[in-house]
């Protein structure tokens, strides 16, 4: 085992509300991520993994207020505050939205924007800016002669190019794509997954991908963690959390999602809806939606290991057969 | 095939959006342009079926619905419903008619009104098209309509607004005030792809009930996987036409056009030991306006051949696959070839 780039350590993200309440968005994260690494965060809307996504990037809005470590090759970023973040931002770590159009600037050329990013971390200048832009935009597959078009004259799936290759301008060893394909068309989703692929198996990147999507998670990364209620119920690598699941949120969600190989197989919901995180929580936060709740569940499960490299968080792993 | 009529016929439907030439352009005379967004479209649904009607974002999935709907006035064709044709009626002949088709929308986030409470956006159909006679008998409408789509008791739900509802909640709202006029074609344009994965199954199986007990679905999706677990056909779409189209199992698992192999190899599976080198199509779907010549699909088929470009395909039905299934490619050696 390599040591971690990434590391998070007991996050916390709550936001102060207008009626003068909390609300508790991320409580309590772990995440450890090794060079060239791909790990799959999911979960509903809701459940803290923008969240925690922007938290690792250190764009959180300023309402929010931040505890815990979230470390890059050991150094505490989060604890030096902004000065401590700017030197990683983008060089070490990168992130790419969901709707390529808000991400970039609509009235500036994409290769203009490019260029922009290379100088103000003064990477390059200049000509040779330019030309490391059209390198950029070729190894995203967006021919270097369109580096002179605006935002609005490309498509979805090419815009989303555009900003995966302003993500890597500086060269990052973590990459993070929060929905990067959800807008985006079925055919026009495979061609930016297959990019991603390649770009993690070239550039050697570490990728966290942000999504509510499990199938398109189970095809395209190793490792998956599982979040719900603003905390991690299941992580670890993905084979395992399909075929051995040790969170019944896992399972539920892994069968809600109807399958082309499983046309027989019913499709299941998971009833209910998750808890509103702005109030404290009693017991496992997903117990009443779970199809498995036991007694032991009105106490809140902490997340311990089931077997190598695979935590859950859920009594019924624990529990003594009777 | 049952012997049972159907009850909405669409028949060689074609619908194009001219596009605004501007004053430099009428000025200069620039040729009028359109967009062939439905080029000759049949389909026809059952009682009792879901018809999914697949397709890339600009296939004209959406427009074939909203033709149904006559919320856009074809160029060409029939649509005949319950063996009437609906394209040369006025509104006025339209209205009672109207009733017997409903729609649902993608995002039940803004197609219900925030101001109005369930009871009133369920009751709301009733009231514009005099139906449901009394108030009580109206009210006990509302309540059924909310059972069908399984938010029971009603009494939880009559007084909410949509904001306290979750997603899939509201979704069902809005199939309960589609239900309540008690329509024999339902239109479910994208219905479940705003909500979230774990929801979604219940939206589906609350269709799947209400298709069961005789309603006939149109679902618009660019999903393969809802639409295999749930309709019983498939059409798939391309630049206004339909390529493939026949029983949705039959579909999936023996595809014949090259668009349909290819649309499925991207579908991700969710088992991580079952990864497939996906087949994909470089670029996107061609712009509407200039459509290829040939068969549509050619600059970006991996099997075309010369004549590809040159022969516009029919949809017929290729010897490797069961009745009522129908492709458009060339390429496949067809019933009743030697």
């Amino acid at each position: 085992m390599s040591a971690p780039i990434l590391q998070v350590e007991d996050l916390h993200v709550w936001f102060d509300l207008a009626d003068g309440g909390e609300l508790h968005a991320v409580q309590g994260v772990g995440l450890s991520l090794e060079p060239g690494e791909r790990l799959g965060l999911v979960g509903e809307s809701g459940c803290g993994k923008t969240t925690t996504a922007l938290a690792i990037m250190g764009l959180l809005p300023p309402s929010a207020s931040v505890a815990g470590r979230v470390l890059i090759d050991g150094e505490d970023i989060l604890a030096g505050g902004e000065a401590a973040m700017r030197p990683h931002r983008w060089v070490d770590v990168a992130i790419v939205f969901q709707g390529a159009m808000n991400a970039l600037n609509p009235v500036r050329t994409i290769g203009e924007q490019i260029v922009e990013s290379l100088e103000l971390h003064d990477r390059a200048k200049g000509s040779v800016a330019r030309a490391r832009t059209a390198e950029l935009l070729e190894a995203v597959g967006i021919p270097a002669g369109r580096a002179a078009r605006y935002p609005h004259e490309l498509s979805g799936g090419m815009r989303q190019r555009a900003a995966i290759a302003m993500a890597l301008s500086c060269n990052p060893r973590v990459l993070i794509a929060d929905e990067p394909t959800t807008a985006l068309d079925v055919m026009v989703q495979a061609q930016i997954l297959e990019l991603l692929d390649a770009l993690c198996r070239d550039f050697g990147l570490a990728l966290v991908l942000v999504t509510h999507d499990l199938p398109v998670v189970a095809q395209l990364c190793g490792h998956c963690a599982v979040m719900y209620a603003g905390e991690i119920v299941e992580r670890g690598p993905l084979d395992l959390l399909y075929h051995s699941p040790g969170h019944p949120y896992s399972r539920m969600l892994f069968a809600a999602s109807p399958d082309l190989a499983g046309l027989d197989e019913p499709v299941l919901s998971i009833p209910g809806a998750p808890p509103r995180l702005d109030r404290p929580l009693a017991g496992c936060p997903f117990r009443p939606r779970c199809d498995s709740a036991f007694a032991a569940c009105v106490e809140r499960p902490r997340l311990l290991p089931v077997a190598d490299g695979h935590d859950a968080a859920c009594h019924l792993n624990t529990a003594v057969p009777a | 095939m049952s012997a049972e009529p159907s009850v909405l016929e669409i028949e060689d439907l074609v619908v194009r959006y001219p596009i605004h030439r501007g004053i430099v352009g009428t000025v200069a005379r620039r040729p009028r342009r359109q967009v062939h967004a439905v080029e000759g479209v049949s389909l026809s649904l059952e009682k009792g079926e879901m018809l999914a009607l697949v397709g890339e974002s600009g296939c004209g999935k959406t427009t074939t619905a909203q033709a149904v709907l006559r919320l856009v006035d074809p160029v060409a064709g029939a649509i005949r419903f319950d063996g009437r044709d609906l394209v040369p009626l006025g509104s006025r002949e339209l209205r009672p008619l109207r009733r017997r088709i409903q729609v649902v929308y993608q995002d039940p986030y803004e197609s219900l009104d925030p101001r109005f409470r369930v009871r009133a956006v369920v009751e709301e159909p009733l009231l514009i098209h005099g139906l449901g006679g009394s108030k009580s008998e109206r009210a006990a409408r509302v309540r059924e309509a909310l059972e069908r789509v399984e938010l029971s008791p009603p009494e939880l739900y009559l007084d909410r607004y949509p904001h306290e509802l979750s997603g899939g909640q509201r979704q069902r709202v809005a199939i309960a005030a589609a239900l309540v006029l008690e329509p024999d074609v339902l239109v479910a344009d994208e219905p479940v792809s705003m909500l979230d994965v774990s929801v979604r199954a219940g939206v589906l199986n609350v269709l799947d009930g209400l298709r069961r007990d005789g309603l006939a679905i149109l679902m618009i999706t660019h999903d393969l996987s809802t639409a295999a677990r749930f309709a019983q056909r498939i059409a798939v779409m391309y630049l206004g036409r339909i390529v493939e189209e026949g029983p949705a199992a039959s579909v999936v698992r023996n595809p014949q056009h090259p668009y349909t192999k290819a649309l499925l190899s991207v579908v991700p599976r969710r088992d991580p030991r079952d990864r497939r080198r996906p087949q994909i199509l470089q670029g996107e779907t061609p712009d509407a306006v200039a459509i290829p010549a040939g068969c549509r699909f050619h600059p970006r088929c991996p099997i075309a051949e010369a004549r590809c470009s040159a022969e516009d395909p029919a949809l017929v039905r290729p010897s490797s696959s069961e009745a009522g299934h129908r492709a458009a490619c060339l390429l496949l050696p067809t019933v009743g070839d030697s």
